[in-house]
């Protein structure tokens, strides 16, 4: 095992590596609020096929996989997760970044049919895989019965953790774990609330299993 | 998250061979990737192990079991072999994580995922499991949820996992294949107490993949549950758990086993309980008796001195529970 520290890695603006090479997390937030979102979108989370690699720093992977029924080939550093390629590469930011560790659920998509989370999933393994994120769920202009009931049911108020609810809930459902309440506040207790939305999103997840 | 190369392996001899050259397996990742980003690890190659068929369970003569450690948390908890033979490891599957991540972790992950020790995770203080001989800031920093019993003078974290002290209970054993061919460890032996070499965890070799872990046959009927304890009801780890499987004929309890979680290095076996459960009669006494050894030899930190009665009184409550079943 090493006992190297953490490296600088490659400095921000181009930086190779995610941020949390510094000496803290707390670092990172304040670093990261300092230059506001171009630390983001400007790639700190995410490199693809550009200089880095070319550079031959970070190694990279093609990989093809299937993003709400379309088929997608791209060249990602190997480190990227599932949530940065959906946000900072493919555009898709309805699915979000609490925790970036498991520990949220404010990241879940379905992945080949399950729900799970994206932040700890490394794009590269997903190769022909199907993903489904918020923004896949709608047939058109009718939303998923689920999102509808979001809606009716008023399970939310930010709505920053919506989503990952909305995809863990289409899961629970899928899975049949909605008998009663208490098994779905179990089956969902992945997902956090800060807003403590709680009540009404068991209720949503409740009725749209009742209407199946 | 530090640069690395990434290989999926085809096979098993192909993943081995990747493994021996030093190359890191992984299966669902909710452990490895969680690290790597925190850089706790930086693996220069990943072996990407999920296409192994690894995938089954099994049943084996007489009553055993034997589950793929590709089978992931979610598939082991809701398969009806298991359910059917060993339900504590369901119910101990189903109490750990969340949803999301079961659909993702596996059993061989499982069984090697790593201590969640702040300080561990924290590559800016002192941690020997991460850092042999820089020191252990858990020792005297805020260590309410660290081990009373298994620790050393150089770690104190704790195992987190919840389905592998269903798995001490019920003394299994980890199928291991490697570059120099397959064996078998008992589940005692597999999991490595700290010692002086907080950083050697378990009793693997390079190259060594986890095949399948094995629960041996148990006689039967036989009750058992798992009951955990933490600071909120669902997705957190245990504060304290127990693992009880009970044996009972003739209204004398023939086989005990008993182990308990959130509180050791390991998976804590509890020998002195079973001791004090074998040939007696199940009563509330024997219950409150018999788990009154629960804590022999721990050593309480400052901020843990609680778990010493708070793990009697865990096991206790599951021994009347499973002991009381119909
Ligand atoms: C927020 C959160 C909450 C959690 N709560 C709980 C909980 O309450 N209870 C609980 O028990 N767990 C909990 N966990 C831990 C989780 O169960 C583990 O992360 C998971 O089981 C690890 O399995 P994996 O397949 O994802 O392992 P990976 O991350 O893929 O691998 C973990 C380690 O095992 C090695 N490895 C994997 N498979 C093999 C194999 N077949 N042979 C040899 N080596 C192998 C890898 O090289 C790596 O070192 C939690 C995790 C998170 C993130
Ligand atoms: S962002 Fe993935 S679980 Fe929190
Ligand atoms: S609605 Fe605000 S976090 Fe859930």
């Amino acid at each position: 095992m090493s006992s190297e520290l953490p490296e600088s890695a490659v400095p921000p603006p181009t930086g190779a590596s995610e941020s949390t090479s510094g000496p803290s997390r707390r670092t990172f937030v304040a670093t990261g609020a300092a230059v506001g979102g171009a630390v983001v979108a400007g790639g700190a989370f995410f490199v693809g096929s550009g200089e880095a690699t070319a550079a031959g720093v970070a190694p990279s992977s093609e990989v093809s996989l299937t993003v709400n029924g379309t088929r997608r080939t791209v060249t990602v550093d190997n480190r990227t997760s599932l949530l940065d390629l959906l946000r900072e590469h493919l555009g898709l930011t309805g699915s979000k970044k609490g925790c970036n560790a498991g520990a949220c659920g404010a990241c879940t998509v379905l992945v080949d049919g399950q729900r799970v989370n994206s932040c700890l999933t490394l794009a590269v393994r997903l190769e022909g895989a199907e993903v489904t994120t918020i923004e896949g769920l709608a047939k058109g202009d009718e939303l998923h019965p689920l999102q509808q009931a979001f809606i009716d049911e008023d399970a939310f108020q930010c709505g920053y953790c919506t989503p990952g609810q909305i995809l863990s809930g289409v899961g629970c459902i899928q899975e049949g774990h909605t008998d009663s309440p208490e098994e779905i506040r179990e089956w969902m207790s992945g997902n956090i609330c800060r807003c403590g939305c709680y009540v009404k999103i068991v209720r949503a997840v409740e009725q749209t299993a009742g209407r199946k | 998250m530090h640069p690395f190369s990434y290989t999926r392996a085809s096979d098993t001899r192909e993943a081995i061979n990747a493994g021996r050259r030093g190359g890191r397996y992984i299966a669902g990742g909710t452990t490895l990737v969680d690290l790597m980003r925190e850089t706790v690890e930086h693996p220069e190659t990943l072996v990407d192990i999920s296409r192994l068929p690894l995938r089954e369970v099994t049943a084996t003569e007489r009553g055993g079991l034997r589950i793929g450690a590709l089978v992931t948390m979610s598939e082991a908890a809701a398969h009806a072999k298991v359910r059917a033979l060993f339900p504590i490891v369901s119910e101990a599957l189903e109490l750990s994580a969340s949803a999301q991540l079961r659909n993702m972790a596996t059993i061989g992950g499982n069984v090697m995922q790593r201590t969640r020790c702040t300080y561990f995770r924290d590559v800016t203080t002192d941690c020997n499991k991460r850092e042999p001989g820089s020191g252990c800031a858990a020792l005297h920093g805020y260590n309410r949820t660290h081990a009373i019993l298994g620790t050393s003078n150089d770690c104190v974290a704790t195992h987190p996992s919840d389905v592998a002290v269903a798995f001490a209970a019920l003394e299994a054993r980890v199928l291991l294949q490697g570059p120099e061919g397959e064996r078998q460890l008992r589940f005692a032996d597999f999991l490595l107490r700290p010692g002086s070499t907080p950083n050697r965890e378990q009793a693997i070799r390079q190259g060594e993949l986890i095949t399948a872990v094995e629960i041996p046959a148990l006689p039967r009927p036989l009750k058992s549950g798992y009951l955990k304890v933490r600071d909120r009801q669902s997705y957190e780890f245990a504060l304290t758990s127990a693992a009880v499987a009970l044996h009972i004929r003739g209204g004398v309890i023939r086989e005990a086993k008993v182990a308990a979680g959130g509180v050791a290095t390991v998976p804590w076996k509890l020998s002195a309980v079973e001791q004090a459960l074998i040939g007696e009669r199940p009563s509330g006494r024997l219950w409150a008796e018999a788990a009154a050894r629960a804590a022999d030899g721990a050593r309480p930190l400052q901020y843990n001195r609680f778990k010493v009665e708070l793990l009697k009184r865990t096991v206790e409550r599951q021994l009347r529970i499973v002991g009381e079943m119909e």
